[in-house]
């Protein structure tokens, strides 16, 4: 008994709350602007793309490589040369408020491919009956293809907040905290294992409420 | 009226021009049902869309009662889209939204008509088409034939003048078929509504339509009314349809036919003559012997019509043909 009670002598329960804290505050904030930036971009890209309503060759070309080149740096990197972007959006580049602007543009644009892919996956049949009734563009987005692809979005926020809990690991670089960030500089920096023990388990805990979340919700919204 | 005037249509794939259809006209009579008949490949699904300009003419001019519908701009086309209702092999409803949302779309994208007014002429709607009490559900929860009334309704929405059905029943079993093509029927009577219809089956065409063109590689090849085309039919594509729905093999039941003595001929009865005892008549008459090699009585849409294949023997042979043909009654000699 006293091993175990021992064992986790250098975790700071205080400290773990503030870390949760602050992994919650980055998660909502940055999956929120994630969102708002995403699914227009997401629209977008399937608009544009090879025989669908707006096709526009150039267009998607020219999306589809800032997309795809802001997918191909790794997000450390990504939060370095944001910095100069960062401080001009949020004014500083620490901390939280300095973490938030790198989580969205690079969350963002890997959300904006899950949204053309599962817009892509509505029927074709189904534009096609809502232009059949004469309906304008925005009438078949917003009246039929984002209510048809509902279940797929979400589950695409789900997996894009899973990734953004690992993004904000990397956010410690900055200063902005959080629970990943707290499992570098202790548990691997400082071989404090009891502190990784609680930030891991802590991770895992919030990455099930998340996913569990998800999956009721697209359970919910699902009628086939 | 719809109206084709040298209409076509070319695709482009991968850099050669593919025609779905050939210069074509056609005119469609308002109140008709007039039917679509090809496999697929034939272009029958592309002239179909070009009524509501799902697919773009690569030329000619389309009319709909007068109005240049290829002159259209996108709203003049809008708003000539909400006078068309339409329905698709699949359905293609909104699986996200109940019954009555589904049959409710068309009017809120209209944009017209108040939310107590479109509740109102929906449970209308599902009322018309027998889905009152599935108001409620989702698509997934029903069958294949609710699924299709369910997108009759939501085409009637707009109160159209115009319904265009792509292979409506192709997807539903036999039975469903038949309850589906019965409450077109009833509607095209009711609303004095226009129907085109495409289809691959010539018991579709037999039971609904008034009017209908056979297509084969994107070219019209026979039109006409449903009774000539169906008992009387010319190319041969219409001849293999017309047979499919028969299910005989004309060149097999010649070969089965090759030991009955006498000769052999067809006589096709139409309407009210359907049911004249002509044949024992004639024997009567003209002292013929005759026996009945193959038959059928049925109806094309309202028309009772007979199609019986006669071996004859004996008696006076011309003066029994020129009787059959002195009637009203078409005669064909097979041998």
């Amino acid at each position: 008994m006293d091993v175990l009670l021992h064992y986790f002598d250098n975790v700071d329960w205080a400290d773990i709350w503030v870390a949760t804290g602050d992994t919650l505050l980055m998660l909502s904030t940055s999956l929120f602007f994630t969102v708002l930036v995403g699914l227009p971009l997401g629209i977008l890209l399937f608009l544009f793309s090879p025989r669908q309503l707006l096709e526009q060759k150039a267009t998607y070309g020219v999306l589809a490589f800032i997309v795809n080149a802001i997918r191909s740096l790794p997000f450390i990197i990504l939060l370095i040369v944001m910095i100069p972007t960062t401080i001009f959006i949020t004014g500083t580049s620490l901390g939280v408020a300095g973490a938030i602007p790198p989580l969205v543009v690079g969350a963002s644009t890997f959300f904006a491919r899950l949204v053309e892919t599962a817009l892509r996956e509505v029927d074709r049949g189904i534009i096609e009956a809502t232009q059949a009734m004469g309906a304008t563009t925005r009438q078949i987005i917003v009246k039929a293809l984002l209510p048809e692809a509902k279940p797929g979005i979400i589950a695409a926020i789900t997996v894009t907040a899973i990734a953004l809990v690992g993004y904000t690991a990397m956010a410690g670089v900055v200063g902005a905290g959080g629970l990943g960030d707290l499992a570098i500089r202790y548990g691997y920096q400082r071989f404090q294992d009891d502190v990784m023990v609680v930030t891991v388990v802590m991770l895992i805990v919030l990455v099930q409420i998340l996913q569990t979340i998800g999956d009721k919700l697209v359970t919910h919204y699902s009628r086939k | 009226m719809i109206e084709f005037h040298n209409v076509h249509k070319t695709y482009r794939v991968a850099g050669k021009e593919i025609p779905a259809l050939h210069p074509t006209s056609l005119r469609v009579e308002n109140g008709q049902v007039f039917g679509l008949i090809g496999h697929s490949g034939a272009g029958k699904s592309t002239l179909l869309r070009l009524i509501n300009r799902l697919e773009q003419p690569s030329g000619g001019q389309i009319h709909v009662d007068g109005e240049e519908v290829t002159a259209l701009d996108a709203n003049g086309l809008r708003r000539f889209r909400q006078q068309v209702g339409m329905i698709f092999q699949h359905f293609n409803l909104l699986a996200s939204k109940t019954v009555a949302d589904n049959v409710a779309l068309p009017l809120t994208l209209a944009g017209e008509l108040s939310r107590k007014a479109i509740d109102q002429r929906v449970a209308e709607l599902l009322a018309r088409v027998g889905l009152s009490e599935h108001a409620k559900k989702y698509p997934a929860q029903l069958s294949g034939g609710q699924k299709q009334r369910v997108g009759i309704a939501r085409a009637l929405a707009t109160k159209p003048k115009i319904l265009l059905c792509d292979e409506a029943t192709s997807a539903l079993d036999p039975q469903t078929t038949a309850s589906v093509l019965k409450l077109l029927a009833e509607i095209n009577r009711e609303l004095k509504l226009t129907i085109v219809l495409i289809t691959h089956e010539m018991d579709v065409i037999r039971r609904v339509c008034d009017q209908v063109a056979v297509m084969d590689a994107g070219v019209i090849v026979e039109q006409g009314s449903v009774t000539d085309v169906f008992l009387h039919p010319k190319h041969p594509t219409t001849k293999r349809f017309v047979q499919e729905a028969d299910q005989v093999d004309e060149g097999e039941q010649h070969d089965v036919f090759a030991h009955v003595p006498g000769r052999i001929v067809r006589l096709t009865f139409q309407g009210e003559s359907t049911y004249a005892p002509l044949l024992g008549t004639v024997a009567r008459e003209t002292g013929v012997d005759y026996s009945i090699l193959a038959g059928r009585i049925d109806h094309i849409k309202d028309t009772p019509y007979g199609q019986l294949t006669l071996a004859i023997t004996g008696g006076d042979m011309e003066a029994a043909f020129a009787r059959f043909t002195a009637a009203d009654v078409h005669m064909e000699v097979l041998r």
